[in-house]
């Protein structure tokens, strides 16, 4: 078998086995909430009588571990049960949610990252001088304003001052995917606006790093202009770090970004975990958190895999 | 006369005028009440209702947890939904009397036990079927059982019998009431076919609007039902509810015209929202409060000397100035006020003393140690800031209050109804009755000041089978003032529904039974 083949079947039998454990750590953490689904559910208007009703339909009764197995076994035969709140069907809704999740992650990360990149060349090519300041100084601003800020801040210029977009961008089934990319306009900017100054700075930063090894000096010193030195000899040295910043952002974006939801009204997995872990709805926090855990898992091992390919020493060990 | 008539309806029918403002300016001339309030349905009817066209409701209040059953609807969100495409025996009018919907006529026997409902001919449900009396008694029948969680228990739980006979639903009560109607004016109670048992979160009703697409925590999308009863209710060919819970993008959302009218309008900046062209600000009185508790059972609060020093240390103008900004109105440590039929406006207004306070404060004999008052910022909004004016004035009369920061998470938990003393919120019922009721009776479920008063209880009583309004209104005074005497409410403010509006919007009117004209913004509303 390849080396290579070998290591990502590795890597992601890791991965599963870590995603059960944590599957148990959020099961753990759930259950050290205070207060219980059917107390959450009924809110001030529970009465002690509709409280024991309610716990006993939703089998609250029955002891965790048992619970959990339970559970545990309907995820392996991808039935991830009903939602204890409203009955519905928790891995239809989590499909439709994520959809959304995923479709901001993609405009913002289609925007951001080649403009990360792209920024970060430029930074490093033209490093201590005024495009670098300039550069490092905006993306510095941004990034250092809290998310719900730039949020009121873009929907005060682009729907008040100049009434371009509107401020509550819900997708829903039906509408055209134009409309859909109008309505998530200014959730898009303002999570490149939050992620950009990350991926541009360790650009520039892991080139800056690679410029200053020996065959750097001797392209040089062969008088290649400087663009194409970064761009051929520096860059794919540096994707290693780069990547994983890059990940790391991506993973943000999906799982990361629910303060942005709520603003914008935008209805993906962040407001809807949120929504059940004030109702104490385990099955759907526990879905969701695995879903989430995958997201993540998925994403540092195609870092790896990645980081593995750009670096001969690794794709070839000996 | 004639002249200022003349300008008073001019000035309504150019929307300049409030229902409120208008009933105020014409019984002022002399004209009486009922003729006031029918004219100015003629008046702002007059006012070309226009159809067809889609309004958007931007709403605070929901959750990706909600389900289309009525039972469960307790969030803004779900109680305006269920307003919108279910329908009501009958719905409870701003004036505090009863309008006729799916039931045409109630009847009650002399001693207001019985009471027979003639159910209107030619309902039809948005499946195609037709209301009959069996429906109705299958749908009180599935909120009496225990399983189907309904927020309407308290108020089924009481009828002994329900039985159709024909075209008339008779039912028998286990004790009398006379505002029985009005209970079953209630969101929850919306009549579905066969009641719903099969699927009560099926979203079929008999409403003005059936229900397109449902999406928790989101929107809902409603469409005219064709071949609703009355012409008059439902005029856009298409309504929706989009859930906006954040402040500023419900507000940026009504400003930019994405949605036509929103409810919660942060206090601080409906004073801004006004200078707004294509806006305008209802505040609508209504009958929510927010309230600090006691339990009179247990120490120190089982002292009432305690309890009074306490209820005369807070400022309620400061507490209506600067926690509702205005918008709202002082509370008298009872939980009724003007906008309660038969309410008693003669009962004086409690205000600060700090010097009586301190009186009382002694004459407890309280040993001086913190008096412990919990608080979150979920309890109410401003909940932790009113606690600490409370306290800030409390210290003043030299009584030993401190305020101690709980947790949004679990606190309707582990402190509402546990703690001895916290902070919470009441919204409003339809009648003097059910709010009683449903929290000060002594064996209510939700008695959350552990208030057990005898005399108490048996004028409650006394008072729901009173059919003479005169003796009725007594019953509810004197029961006020026990309680406001005695009881382990302290009530310092209610809070108006504060709600903005863009000016192409047509018909509304203000209504104190609920936010969004109670629910019915979007079927009564039209676009202009």
């Amino acid at each position: 078998m390849h080396p290579l083949l070998k290591l990502v079947i590795q890597r992601l039998a890791l991965g599963f086995l870590l995603l059960l454990v944590v599957s148990a750590v959020i099961f753990l953490g759930v259950e050290a909430l205070p207060g219980d689904t059917a107390q959450a559910i009924l809110g001030q208007s529970a009465t002690p009588q509709a409280l024991a009703n309610l716990r006993e339909q939703m089998g609250l009764n029955d002891p965790p571990l048992t619970r959990y197995f339970d559970w545990l076994g309907g995820v392996m035969t991808g039935d991830l049960g009903k939602s204890l709140t409203n009955g519905a069907d928790i891995a239809q809704a989590i499909g439709q949610r994520l959809g959304n999740t995923l479709f901001l992650a993609a405009c913002a990360a289609v925007i951001s990252v080649p403009l990360a990149l792209i920024l970060g060349l430029i930074a490093a090519r033209y490093a201590g001088k005024w495009p670098d300041k300039v550069i490092s100084a905006i993306t510095l601003t941004t990034i250092s304003l809290p998310e719900f800020v730039a949020a009121y801040f873009v929907i005060y210029l682009l729907t008040q001052v100049i009434p371009l977009f509107q401020p509550v961008a819900m997708v829903f089934p039906g509408m055209s995917f134009g409309a859909k990319l109008h309505a998530v306009a200014l959730p898009v900017i303002v999570l490149v606006m939050v992620v950009l100054a990350h991926m541009m700075r360790m650009t520039r930063a892991a080139i800056l790093n690679v410029m200053q090894s020996a065959y750097i000096e001797t392209a040089e010193l062969k008088g290649v202009r400087p663009m194409q030195i970064i761009w051929r000899h520096a860059f794919p040295n540096a994707i290693a770090p780069i990547v994983s910043v890059v990940v790391l952002n991506l993973a943000y974006l999906v799982v990361g970004v629910v303060v942005v939801e709520v603003v914008f009204g935008y209805n993906a997995l962040g407001q809807f975990l949120v929504d059940h872990v004030t109702k104490r709805d385990l099955p759907v926090v526990q879905a969701v958190g695995l879903v989430f855990a995958g997201v993540y898992i998925m994403l540092n091992i195609l870092a790896d895999v990645i980081a593995i390919f750009a670096n001969p020493r690794l794709r070839h060990p000996k | 006369m004639k002249d200022q008539l003349d300008r008073i309806i001019a000035a309504t029918r150019k929307g300049a005028m409030s229902r409120r403002e208008f009933l105020g300016r014409t019984t002022a001339m002399g004209i009486s009440a009922g003729l006031a309030v029918a004219l100015y349905g003629k008046v702002a009817n007059a006012q070309e209702a226009k159809k067809g066209g889609v309004i958007r409701a931007g709403v605070y209040g929901g959750e990706s947890t909600n389900s289309l059953d009525p039972a469960l609807a307790a969030s803004p969100v779900p109680v305006i939904t269920c307003s919108t495409w279910g329908e009501m025996l009958c719905d409870v009018t701003p004036e505090g009397g009863l309008a006729m919907r799916i039931a045409e006529e109630a009847t009650s026997s002399p001693d207001a036990k019985e009471w027979t409902f003639k159910i209107r001919q030619g309902v039809e449900f948005h499946n195609g079927k037709t209301v009959t009396a069996e429906d109705v008694v299958a749908t009180l029948k599935r909120h009496t059982d225990e399983k189907a969680q309904s927020g309407a228990l308290g108020i089924v739980q009481g009828i002994a019998d329900m039985k159709a006979e024909g075209d008339k639903l008779v039912l028998t009560l286990s004790s009398a009431n006379s505002d029985l109607p009005y209970l079953l004016a209630d969101y929850h109670l919306a009549i579905q076919p066969n009641g719903g048992i099969d699927n009560p979160a099926e979203g079929i009703g008999a409403g003005p609007y059936k229900v397109e697409a449902f999406e928790p925590g989101v929107r809902t999308v409603f469409t005219k039902h064709a071949n609703y009863f009355d012409s008059e209710v439902g005029h856009a060919d298409q309504v929706e509810i989009l859930v906006i819970n954040d402040n500023t993008a419900r507000t940026a959302a009504l400003q930019s015209g994405q949605v036509h009218m929103i409810n919660r309008v942060d206090p601080k900046i409906s004073e801004l929202l006004k200078g707004t062209e294509a806006v305008t600000i209802k505040q609508t009185a209504g009958r929510g409060h927010f309230v600090f508790i006691m339990h009179c059972d247990k120490a120190p609060f089982d002292n009432n000397d305690l309890r009074m020093a306490l209820k005369l240390s807070i400022k309620r103008q400061e507490m209506v100035d600067k926690i509702l900004g205005g918008l709202g109105s002082m509370g008298n440590d009872f939980p009724i006020n003007a906008s309660y039929p038969l309410f008693d406006d003669t009962i004086p207004q409690r205000e600060y003393d700090a010097a009586q306070a301190e009186e009382f404060y002694k004459k407890s004999g309280h040993d001086g140690s913190p008096i412990i008052l919990r608080s979150a910022p979920g309890a109410f909004p401003g909940a932790v800031d009113a606690a600490n004016l409370f306290a800030a004035s409390a210290n003043a009369a030299g009584i030993p209050l401190q305020v101690k920061l709980e947790p949004d998470d679990g606190y309707w938990t582990n402190v509402w109804n546990v703690e001895p003393f916290c902070a919470s919120y009441w919204g409003g019922r339809a009648v003097q009755d059910q709010m009683y009721t449903t929290a000060y009776l002594s064996t209510a479920d939700w008695n959350d000041t552990k208030f057990k008063n005898q005399e108490f209880d048996d004028l409650l009583v006394a008072a729901r089978g009173e059919l003479d309004e005169a003796k009725k209104k007594a019953d509810y005074s004197r029961m006020a003032n026990i309680l406001r005497d005695e009881g382990g409410l302290i009530l310092p403010m209610f809070n108006d529904f504060v709600e903005g509006v863009r000016t192409d919007i047509g018909g509304w009117f203000d209504d104190p039974n609920g936010e969004l004209m109670n629910g019915r913004a979007l079927s009564r509303c039209w676009l202009g």
